[in-house]
């Protein structure tokens, strides 16, 4: 579904993404994990055409679109929950979720998709009329999921969505993220939680200083002895 | 006591056709996070549209507008369009350069029009210019209430497109993240563009009731971007609520001024309550109330 190759990404002299390559095939639950400053955000951002790469190339559902404007690219069902959350914080939590269904498909069915969210998470159900700035951090995340969710998207990719959550909601954020992948959804899972993320995602990759050092099944990610000694304190 | 309730009412009338004007500069500003100093050039050159309606074929100023929303919705597009976006494609350019810019824009607009209408004082006058609604002892110009109506008619329009149509929210999303805004299918660019048109078309619309209260002529353009400036700040930099209580707050500031000061000292009442707000309240009228 989504194949990234070769793709170098510099901030200016920084280069922040080298020679990154990696695949999510359909219907998977993909990871991409590594330290603060790795470059998974940058990953992401450049699917996303926020940033261009200077080498390499990108494509979605066997189209090229590493050239695309990002609008393009969200209209072609590319969901980017970002990192921070990133919400509208002066509108309700409804406008904010009917933002995500802007692409013509979304739109049509957007009744039905905002039963499907609300179902996903029924406290948004209740804030519906609230500011989204007002909004507690579980809260605020449970939105930028769902606002990601309207837009019906082919794949959804999520930008450390545990970011800052009391450990409790880190694993119902988890839950969550595995209901719609079983769904049918294709999800790329960004995290730093590498331990848990590693036990229920398909396949993995570890982003080391801007490269991919190590790709597999999650259960070979976990017994790897680098990633043992490096992320999991083993 | 009358002529203080003339001088308010007179005032807030005044201060919701400023509103309007401030409006469209707040719009530029939320989402392009720059203030567009050429904003008053605009009135002026929408000012000077519906007076030439006025004069080539009679057309009353309500109608004039018409004409003259159109017209700088298209000008502000095309600055938008083929010079500020155009600034931002140069990264050695710094975007505080693109306010820089807008200065340049606005005395390209004014020299334009000095070219074709020379300096001259320009005014027109309507059936209803010079009469007034008498109540309870006070005289309120037609000119003054009709254009208060109008333009809280067009406030209330443009808040209903902000928040009822896709296109009004995705300015309201570009402005406060226009990353988030990219995610979620916005074309940041065409926004960018429509609202920069939607500004100026508000700039020509407050013109244009203004003009048969007001004396025109070129360099009135830099008047209303101090003026538009003044309530953007008040009302605390890109609400556009803010817009409005900063507009009528100005409005009556200048007519107590005017009446109670001098004619001459109306601007100078403006200016004094700019420099206030910024010592006091740098975050406008906002700010008395969050505390
Ligand atoms: N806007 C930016 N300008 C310059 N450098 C940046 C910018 N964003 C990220 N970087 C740098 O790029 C590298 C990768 O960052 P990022 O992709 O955000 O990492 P991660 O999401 O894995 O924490 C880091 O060294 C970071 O400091
Ligand atoms: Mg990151």
């Amino acid at each position: 579904m989504l194949k990234i190759r070769n793709i170098h990404v510099a901030y200016g002299d920084l280069r922040a993404l080298v020679d990154v390559s990696l695949e999510v095939g359909e219907g998977e639950l993909v990871a991409l994990v590594g330290a603060n400053g790795a470059g998974k955000s940058t990953t992401l951002k450049t699917v996303s055409g926020i940033l261009r790469p200077s080498a390499g190339a990108i494509e979605f559902a066997g189209e090229d679109i590493t050239r695309l404007q990002p609008h393009r690219i969200a209209a072609l069902g590319i969901a980017h929950v970002p990192e921070g959350r990133r919400l509208f914080p002066e509108m309700t939590v409804l406008e904010n979720l009917e933002m995500g269904a802007l692409r013509p498909e979304a739109r049509k069915k957007r009744k039905q998709s905002l039963e499907w969210v609300f179902s996903l998470f029924p406290v948004l159900r209740e804030r519906e009329r609230q500011p989204a700035g007002t909004l507690s951090g579980g809260q605020q995340q449970m939105l930028a999921i769902g606002r990601g969710l309207m837009s019906l998207p082919r794949l959804l990719m999520l930008d450390e969505p545990s970011l800052g959550l009391a450990p409790v909601l880190v694993k119902h954020v988890f839950e969550i993220v595995r209901e719609i992948n079983r769904q049918g959804i294709t999800v790329l899972l960004v995290e730093q939680n590498v331990m848990q993320v590693l036990r229920f995602c398909h396949r993995g990759y570890v982003l080391e200083n801007g490269r991919i050092v190590l790709g597999g099944r999650g259960t070979e990610l976990l017994n790897d002895a680098h990633v043992k000694e490096s992320y999991l304190g083993i | 006591m009358a002529l203080l309730g003339q001088t308010v009412i007179c005032g807030l009338l005044l201060g919701g056709m400023y509103a309007l004007i401030a409006i469209g500069m707040t719009l530029i500003m939320g989402v392009m996070k720059i203030i567009n100093l050429a904003h008053g050039s605009l009135v002026m050159v929408g000012m000077y549209v519906t007076y030439v309606c006025y004069r080539a074929w009679g057309l009353d100023p309500y109608l004039g507008m018409l004409v003259a929303m159109p017209v700088l919705f298209l000008l502000g597009c095309v600055i938008q369009h083929f010079l500020i976006n155009r600034l931002l494609e140069v990264e050695s350019v710094l975007p505080e350069n693109q306010v820089l810019l807008t200065v340049g824009i606005s005395l390209v607009l004014t020299e334009v029009i000095r070219f074709i209408f020379k300096s001259d004082y320009r005014s027109i006058a309507t059936p209803y210019t010079g009469e007034a609604l008498l109540v309870g002892g006070m005289s309120i110009s037609i000119a003054m209430a009709v254009g208060f109506v109008i333009a809280m008619v067009f406030t209330y329009l443009l808040h209903l497109f902000l928040t009822r149509t896709d296109l009004g929210r995705a300015i309201r999303a570009t402005a406060q993240d226009r990353e988030a805004a990219q995610y979620m299918g916005v074309d940041a660019r065409r926004v960018t563009v429509i609202t920069f048109g939607l500004g100026s078309a508000l700039a020509a619309a407050g013109g244009s009731l203004l003009l048969p209260l007001f004396y025109l002529w070129p360099d009135i353009g830099h008047l209303f971007t101090a003026k538009a400036f003044i309530i953007t700040i008040l009302g605390g930099m890109g609400s556009t609520t803010g817009a409005l209580l900063g507009g009528l707050t100005l409005g009556v500031a200048e007519s107590l001024g005017a009446t109670y000061i001098g004619m001459g000292y109306k601007d100078v009442v403006g200016l004094v309550i700019f420099l206030l707000v910024l010592l006091f309240l740098p975050h406008g009228l906002r700010s008395l109330v969050r505390r």
